[in-house]
């Protein structure tokens, strides 16, 4: 089992959460094309290596929040709330991943 | 009142009011002045006032407990505030859970740490008991606050039967 921390109550285990796949994903407005609309729908990074991605903390305060999880490890780097940058943005840029 | 084994006695609360309120700071801290709690607990912590209790279950959210006078106290404080008041009175089932053997009867279906120095006397959380969401709050040493859904109430204090008939040969305990 995953230990998540959650921003608001702490360390808590997975069975707490609901998983709410990759984050950063926005919403174009309806004006997109149905190509574009449908990469927004369907089209995932399914990242090897660290994917941001959404987790709710369902059994517990509810919120939303974002989390940075190694695909490949299982291991977290980063939990941080809705509306923040990705923590390790710059760096990810650096090594053009 | 249900001695459910030696050291734990389980206890269905007679219905009382209960209501969730969503808001931001000026809500919350609204609602609590209307219970007569001066400030806002912290996250996982609860409040006391003339008025009645606040538990502060979520960052934007507080599960109130009022006595008394009801809900015209609060709908007043809060009128002039962006807020979502909801009663849920009717959803919940409340028990207490008290006993030496209460912690470690909770540990068994759910993933928290009970000790007293990771769950405090005064701390309340959602969490689940086995399959079931559950408002879990720590009212004393040995006692513990829980609220249920009401159709989850059957299945939860027949697991919390389940775990105390067979607590009695179990060698782990929470660590006091
Ligand atoms: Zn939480």
């Amino acid at each position: 089992m995953l230990l998540i921390e959650c921003p608001y109550c702490g360390p808590r285990a997975e069975i707490e959460f609901s998983y709410g796949g990759e984050a950063h994903i926005d919403r174009p407005g309806p004006e997109v094309s149905e190509e574009e609309w449908a990469s927004f729908l369907y089209l995932r990074e399914n990242t090897k290596g660290v994917l941001a991605e959404r987790w709710r903390h369902a059994h517990g305060c509810g919120r939303f929040f974002n989390a940075l999880r190694d695909t490949r490890t299982d291991e977290f780097k980063a939990f941080y709330e809705m509306g923040e940058k990705r923590p390790d943005a710059e760096k990810k840029e650096g090594e053009g991943a | 009142m249900v001695e459910i084994t030696e050291g734990c006695v389980l206890s269905r609360l007679p219905a009382s009011t209960r209501l969730i309120l969503q808001g931001r700071q000026p809500a919350l801290q609204a609602a609590c002045g209307a219970l007569g709690v001066e400030t806002v607990p912290e996250m996982l912590c609860t409040a006391e006032g003339a008025g009645g209790h606040a538990l502060r279950v979520g960052p934007f959210e507080l599960a109130l407990q009022p006595t008394g006078d009801g809900l015209a106290p609060l709908e007043a404080a809060l009128a002039s505030v962006p807020h979502s008041l909801v009663e849920v009175s009717n959803r919940n089932v409340s028990y207490t859970l008290q006993g030496w053997q209460a912690a470690d009867i909770l540990a068994a279906l759910c993933p928290l740490d009970f000790s007293l120095a990771a769950f405090p006397v005064g701390m309340a959380t959602r969490s689940i008991l086995d399959k079931a969401g559950a408002l879990i709050w720590r009212t004393a040493d040995q006692t513990f606050h829980i609220e249920v859904w009401r159709s989850f109430a059957p299945y939860v204090e027949g697991q919390l039967h389940e775990v105390a008939k067979s607590i009695s040969y179990n060698i782990l305990t929470v660590q006091h």
